[in-house]
């Protein structure tokens, strides 16, 4: 028991020093017939670091990873290269290990890099201000539009049908919960602009994506313009934060409230989780965000400093009137975020964009020469949908087979919907052209 | 001012030493850090990427029209920073970081190792399901291993921390209420005054209304109060219950107030953020819980990294089992099977939170460390959570004033009522940034005066937790003899005492170029 620095001679003399008897004098306020006496049978006793590791090589080694195939697998979380010292930098114990800053004299390490995170993300959106990030895009979206419903006092919101399913899911079952009317328009793969059409005087927002879960980038200035006539917010979502380094921001479009995932920078894929939600929004809307905010100040000698603040809106403060329940953030994924940002610099964002534009481009021209593929997305960044002439999932499990993971159906999003011929492919900067052959190839095999 | 033989030492007043300026900012090793935003400039780059080809454009005009004029750094101006940084933080691998109901302990590298294979780290949530059966076998063996040691007969895995996990409690006590066809007029949560402040938030999320229990002078749930509040039970949707709880005490009546509560018609949701001080000694399963949230960063160790992220696994009764939300796994012939849609094995569930499957990074770390201790090792865990925590209890009672009579669970509770006038808890904590430690949790729970929790967790040892309270002794005296110096500590942590008044009426959240100095004379 490697982790527990008390020797049996400590334990006796600190039970002396308490005047306690044995360790179980403590659970005496435990009911009797629920105290486990003996030892917890079906799950084994400690192991040695040697054997923990094999044990956890042996599951690792069952997947599939995403750097050893062909891998074009997108829709909400993407393949991106990360420096080396990205993970170097979150690694250090100081920011590792370290709690919540809520003393801010010793905790600057980390409410400077949250101040910079902040400015970033404010920057990348074309926002006022953005916080100190949420736990992903998806709950970001869903405490955007409760948000919305706050600010504007109204209980109806309006979901695209380009948003992310799981976004529109976890944002339906929050405002649900809530007695927030839902109105979710059909799937399309280009129809942000339909958002305009639906909004009336109790709509609290409309939700649109750009790129949206089909990889269709559109300009959203329209929508904003109409909610705005109405007295209603834009709630602008993004999956893919390295579109902001080339396609037009959510800020320059109108949004009230910009939300994505920041995964993309400076996170690996990790199955899903854990990601980093950024949330961003006009200076007006400033005091109903949720989640954590740093600001700048002074110490007691005049020096800059910076602290968590403006908690009044928060659960420790607030409780039963909080903006939000949430009591963490992405802290470390947002370090990660920062640290990959700064590396890259603005050209440097707006650089591996293109890359990832151009390599989005030639797969598409690829795909195209297929027979009987059709690419469906008429604006894209690096992501699109295509039709096969066959069974969707029959095609992936085929290119699986030949070690080829070639994108997301689109009914396993969206089962529903007739789109059992849809694929929803990515390419980023780690897409090579020998990717691109051997999906083109390997796709002709198959279909 | 002389030495001690235990104990660090210390320097009360500020010395004309620590008062020198220096021009780069420099004490000794520590020195100011600008922002990025004054150091980079947006020409620099720490990354080399190939040149873009530039003849492909498929975005149909939708392009950006101003740069962000973010600034880059190179490579080691960039690694520079982070250090620099990172020097101003307080951290666990620094020292005692006995934050009560927050659980800070030993992070140990074996857990970041296991969560950075490639097979973990490099996987994506939609690839195809056969290429990821070691993920979902890992997600059910950590997923065995909580209901195991909860004696709870399922958990949904998704929540992304605690507070997500009490929102998944909440909603799966919703949705058993929908399908009584009783939602709308089960609208009553009862909250104890000593909850966490997320549990009466959480129930706001969730459209229900907060009534709150009071606290007996005994530090527990009043069960006179909380009769009281049943008189009328056609109302009650459950009860959100913290235990061990936020005083650091077991609720004594646990099994009583789920039979009240059960008996009303109403589920029992406990918050299972202090699950440490109990693991392999107590199943929650046992004590009538429908719902509990089990912070994975708290009791299974995975890194707070400064804030997050965490994970929120939620264990259920068989009474609420069925509305889990998706996805969840599941392991039929051909293998571990991932259910991501309301339908068919989840005809039931409540929805989804998240997208995707929840917190694989931290899914990993858990079971790492839980497999590292085993289930003797996690019993042990709680032994000596709660040994440490009454042994601080013990050592500091003669100098400060314990909140409640007995023994406590993982964290030992004081008030301020030992120290003179004038002088906080907040002054206490402070001069124990000086003494090279992290404070306690302040003014925290409210029922306590001045409230000073201290949670010590199971990795620190006797010599540590010794050294610890002789500062803290030194402090107490102190602070009960009207120290003054102890208002303007700290003296020598990186800074002053900040201005959080300023930060919050004009706050100041992004950086902005200062202006050019013939314009900003105009």
């Amino acid at each position: 028991m490697r982790y527990l620095p008390l020797t049996p001679d400590d334990r006796a003399a600190m039970l002396n020093t308490i005047g306690a008897g044995s360790v179980d004098d403590f659970y005496h306020d435990v009911p009797e017939s629920a105290r486990l006496t003996g030892p917890i049978h079906d799950l084994p006793d400690h192991q040695g670091e040697l054997a923990v590791e094999r044990h956890l090589s042996r599951l690792a080694a069952k997947n599939t990873t995403a750097s050893e195939v062909p891998f074009f697998v997108g829709a909400g979380a993407y393949k991106h290269h990360v420096p080396a010292s990205v993970d170097m930098i979150i690694q250090r114990s100081e920011f590792l290990t370290t709690y919540t800053p809520y003393q801010p004299e010793i905790a600057q390490g980390t409410l400077q890099t949250l101040f910079e995170f902040q400015t970033q993300v404010a920057a990348m959106t074309a926002m006022d201000v953005a916080n100190a990030s949420m736990y992903d895009g998806s709950t970001a979206c869903a405490e955007a539009a409760v948000m919305a419903c706050r600010v504007t006092r109204r209980k109806k919101v309006v979901l695209s049908g380009g948003l992310h399913p799981h976004y529109a899911a976890a944002t339906r079952l929050l405002c649900e919960a809530q007695g927030i009317e839902v109105v979710e328009l059909e799937p399309a793969i280009d129809g942000e602009l339909e958002l305009a059409n639906h909004i009336d005087d109790a709509t609290a927002c409309v939700i649109g994506q750009s790129p949206n879960v089909f990889g269709t980038v559109t300009d959203l200035s329209p929508v904003a313009d109409a909610a705005h006539e109405k007295k209603a917010l834009l709630v602008s979502v993004f999956t893919e934060a390295v579109s902001l380094g080339l396609v037009t921001p959510p800020g320059e479009m109108g949004a009230d409230i910009a939300v994505g995932e920041g995964q993309s920078i400076g996170n690996p894929l990790t199955f899903g989780g854990p990601y980093v939600g950024l949330f961003a929004c006009t200076q007006k809307l400033v005091r109903q965000m949720p989640g954590r905010l740093c600001g700048e100040t002074v110490d007691a000698d005049g020096k800059r400093g910076f602290v968590l603040t403006l908690s009044t809106r928060e659960q420790h403060i607030r409780r039963d009137k909080a903006t939000s329940n949430i009591c963490t953030n992405s802290g470390l994924c947002a370090l990660a975020f920062t640290a990959h940002m700064t590396l890259l610099g603005g050209k440097g964002l707006e650089q591996l964009a293109v890359l990832n534009h151009e390599a989005a481009c030639d797969l598409a021209d690829a795909l195209s020469t297929v027979p009987g593929v059709e690419i469906l997305t008429p604006r894209f960044f690096n992501e699109f949908a295509f039709r096969t002439p066959v069974d969707a999932e029959a095609v992936l499990a085929m290119l699986e087979e030949r070690g080829v993971l070639g994108g997301v159906r689109a009914s396993r999003l969206l089962p529903h919907d007739g789109l059992g011929d849809v694929i929803i492919a990515a390419a980023t900067e780690c897409t090579t052209q020998d990717d691109i052959d051997a999906y083109v190839a390997t796709l002709k095999e198959v279909i | 001012m002389g030495m001690q033989s235990i104990g660090r030492p210390t320097t009360p007043f500020a010395s004309e030493a620590s008062n020198v300026e220096t021009i780069s900012g420099s004490k000794g090793l520590m020195q100011r850090e600008d922002l990025i935003f004054e150091i980079g400039s947006p020409e620099k780059t720490g990354v080399d990427l190939p040149a873009p080809k530039g003849t492909r454009n498929r975005l149909g005009g939708v392009t950006r029209k101003q740069s962000s004029g973010l600034p880059g750094l190179s490579e080691p101006e960039a690694v520079r920073h982070y250090m620099r940084l990172s020097q101003k933080n307080y951290a666990i691998d620094l020292g005692l970081f006995p934050l009560g109901s927050c659980t800070m302990k030993h992070n140990p590298r074996l857990n970041e190792k296991a969560a950075r294979m490639p097979g973990f780290a490099d996987i994506h949530p939609l690839q195809p399901q056969r290429t990821v059966q070691g993920a979902l076998e890992l997600i059910d063996e950590l997923a065995t291993w909580l209901k195991t040691l909860t004696g709870m007969p399922a958990v949904a895995m998704s929540p992304k921390a605690g507070a997500h996990g009490e929102l998944c409690g909440m909603l799966a006590i919703r949705q058993a209420l929908i399908a009584r066809g009783e939602a709308e007029t089960r609208k009553r949560v009862l909250v104890p005054a000593s909850a966490h402040g997320t549990n009466p938030a959480t129930a706001i999320q969730c459209g229900f209304i907060v009534d709150e229990i009071k606290a007996n002078e005994r530090g527990r749930v009043d069960m006179d109060d909380l009769r009281s509040k049943l008189e009328t039970t056609d109302d009650i949707a459950g009860i959100m219950l913290t235990n061990p709880n936020t005083c650091g005490l077991f609720e004594t009546d646990i099994k009583e107030i789920a039979d009240l509560i059960h008996d009303a018609g109403g589920y029992f949701y406990c918050d299972g953020a202090n699950f440490n001080a109990i693991v392999g000694r107590v199943r929650p399963g046992d004590l009538g819980v429908d719902a509990m949230h089990i912070n994975l960063h708290k009791t299974f160790s995975t890194p707070h990294g400064g804030g997050g992220p965490g994970s929120g696994p939620t264990v259920l009764s068989d009474a609420l089992a069925p509305y889990a939300p998706v996805p969840f796994v599941v392991k039929d012939d051909d293998g571990f099977r991932l259910v991501e849609e309301s339908e068919g094995d989840a005809s039931e569930a409540f929805g989804r939170m998240v997208a995707f499957h929840g917190q694989m990074g931290m899914f990993v770390r858990a079971l790492t460390y839980m497999l590292s201790h085993g289930a003797d090792g996690l019993k042990q865990v709680a032994e000596d959570a709660v040994l440490n925590a009454n042994y601080i209890q013990a050592r500091l009672k003669s100098v400060m004033t314990p909140a409640f009579d007995g023994y406590c669970m993982h964290e030992a509770l004081f008030s301020d009522a030992f120290t003179a006038d004038g002088i906080e808890t907040i002054d206490i904590a402070k001069a124990m940034l000086d003494e090279g430690y992290h404070p306690m949790t302040m003014y925290f729970p409210l029922v306590v005066h001045g409230a000073m929790l201290i949670e010590p967790t199971e990795t620190e040892s006797k010599q540590e937790l010794d050294r610890f309270c002789e500062s803290l002794t030194r402090i107490a005296e102190r602070a009960a003899a009207g120290d003054e110096t102890l208002k303007a500590a700290p003296y020598l942590a990186p800074m002053k005492r900040l201005d959080e008044t300023q930060a919050a009426r004009k706050p100041v959240l992004k950086w902005t170029a200062p202006e050019p100095e013939a314009v900003a004379a105009e």
